[in-house]
């Protein structure tokens, strides 16, 4: 075999161990670190190094040096331009951008690295983009570079360069991904901001119930939690509570606001809220589904004696039935102009008497577990304690709770129900 | 492709010579290893290595650049490196790419030692 064959094959060797490193090796400085050797190894080079062109800071950013560790910087600020071009501004440039950028980096790199022995460098161009440069010392041999090495070495730092530029693709896409979660978060708060306004707003048109979509939230989360709902539906249910009244912003605020038992013709005007907030929320593309119809079924009943439209258990959505459960916990569990707020006992009562009649079963038990959990300082935070009041729950109340929900887990409608 | 043991020989005092055995394939992983080994005899003192290509039947690019860098230390350091026991065809390659002048040649372990012995027992400067 003459010599020249020999190192042709070498040299097809050494692409096809490059496309291999650069393909395989998944941490960036190591894949650099291979590439570098790869094209040493492939010439018999001593010494050299890969940088990255930073076009933006004109800079060069070594990733990559062999022989040169104690010459080349980590950075290498280019001197500023003067009457060039900076392209086109979206980072793709011509080739002629490309050879331009080129020229000024070698001629730098000749200056500023004359004393280290670096005889050749590379451009590493991808798509008429310098995205870097290899610099390489002398051969081993000490012969000159001929026209064929630098002929493989531009051939070696094509793939390079696809490395260099893969990888600031994948960083750029990191970043943008970044960028579109902070602004995804921040919108999100936004949302969360107005929801919390507008449940503001409803409870201020009704002075006896102050705080009660904000409590009907927390509950419905409460409730979606114990009965193991995904985070993000757990947080699509703390909006319809929050907004489940908004309905109510249409009716007039003297039959909210009667303290008195209401008359049949108050009792259907107050009836369409419902109805009217599903009319609200429709139009509102909120980043969780299902939120309107939480408020147009909240007063729907399993036994198909509810409102607006008397569906059954199976016809009404997971997230009404959670916060119609609530909904009237919270109207059960606070003072209103007509009437005290009940005692636990005849909550506890009242749910062994409804549960799959008014309320759906599967969402009684949940409360109540999620109860008896933070009755017993099993769970932490107790937030439906802080809301409740201290005392409200009595010791002496937990066996009717525990015998409630043994009952519950022994009937017939305790499947788990899903969103 | 098999890999030799790491330490084939005890390790060696200040001034002595260590040899490493190459293995069957000299590429990223098995010169990594091969790098680790010299370094770490150097830094316990020793300034004469021979490297037995006994079993290589091929070196590839990443492996010369490894190489390259081991002979580059081992100067720096003020130590010797020996290649022995290189077939006809890696010796071809060494030749071409330039290793062959940066290193002691020998066709056997036993003649690098006894080159590199007499450089190993000369004093720095001498």
């Amino acid at each position: 075999m003459s010599d020249s064959t020999r190192m042709v094959l070498h040299a097809f060797a050494a692409l096809a161990d490059l496309g291999e490193e650069i393909a395989e090796t998944s941490d960036f400085e190591e894949m650099v670190r291979s590439a570098l050797h790869v094209v040493l190894g492939a010439m018999g080079i001593r010494r050299g190094a890969v940088a990255e062109f930073d076009r933006e800071h004109d800079a060069l950013h070594f990733v990559a040096a062999r022989g040169y560790d104690e010459e080349l910087a980590r950075d290498f600020s280019l001197t500023p331009r003067q009457h060039t071009s900076k392209g086109n501004g979206n980072g793709a440039g011509s080739l002629t951008h490309a050879l331009q950028d080129f020229a000024r980096v070698e001629h730098e790199v000749h200056d500023r690295f004359a004393g280290a022995g670096v005889e050749v460098v590379t451009p590493l161009v991808v798509r008429g983009e310098l995205v870097g440069v290899i610099l390489l010392g002398g051969k081993a041999s000490g012969e000159s570079f001929t026209q064929e090495d630098r002929e493989l070495a531009r051939a070696l730092g094509r793939h390079v360069g696809v490395g260099l530029h893969n990888h600031r693709l994948l960083r750029e896409v990191a970043r943008r991904a970044e960028e579109n979660q902070r602004l995804y978060e921040s919108l999100k708060g936004s949302y969360n901001d107005t929801v919390r306004a507008f449940a503001a707003a409803i409870d201020c048109k009704d002075k006896y119930t102050q705080g009660h979509s904000e409590r009907v939230g927390k509950y419905s989360e409460i409730i979606a939690r114990e009965m193991g709902w995904k985070d993000e539906e757990v947080e699509a249910i703390a909006i319809g509570g929050y907004l489940h009244d908004v309905g109510k912003l249409v009716v007039d605020r003297e039959i909210i606001n009667a303290p008195y038992r209401i008359d049949a013709k108050q009792s259907s005007e107050l009836n369409r809220h419902p109805a009217a907030g599903y009319e609200i929320l429709r139009p509102i593309n909120h980043p969780f589904a299902d939120i309107p119809l939480m408020a147009r079924y909240h007063h729907e009943r399993p036994d198909g004696r509810g409102y607006p439209e008397g569906l059954t258990d199976e016809q009404i959505p997971a997230g009404a039935k959670i916060v119609s459960l609530a909904d009237s916990f919270d109207a059960m569990t606070t003072d209103r102009p007509y009437r005290r707020r009940r005692t636990f006992d005849e909550v506890v009562a009242d749910f062994r008497r409804n549960a799959g009649r008014q309320f759906a079963t599967p969402v009684v038990l949940a409360l109540c577990r999620a109860l008896l959990k933070e009755a017993r300082g099993e769970t932490r935070p107790r937030q439906m304690m802080r809301l409740l009041g201290r005392d409200y729950v009595e010791e002496r109340t937990l066996p009717a709770l525990e015998q409630l929900i043994a009952d519950l887990e022994s009937g017939p409608h305790t499947t788990v129900m899903q969103a | 492709m098999t890999e030799l043991p790491e330490t084939p020989r005890p390790s060696q005092g200040p001034g002595e010579v260590a040899v490493v055995y190459a293995g069957d394939y000299v590429n990223k992983m098995s010169g990594q290893r091969i790098e680790r080994e010299c370094l770490t005899r150097m830094e316990r003192g020793c300034r004469a290595l021979v490297i037995n290509f006994r079993d290589t039947e091929l070196v590839n690019s990443i492996g010369v650049s490894i190489l390259l860098g081991v002979i580059d230390e081992a100067e720096r350091r003020g130590a010797r490196v020996a290649f022995s026991n290189v077939s006809l065809h890696t010796l071809k390659l060494f030749e071409l790419l330039g290793l062959t002048r940066l290193v002691v040649l020998a066709d056997r372990e036993e003649d690098a030692l006894a080159t590199l012995e007499e450089f190993s027992t000369t004093p720095p400067g001498h």
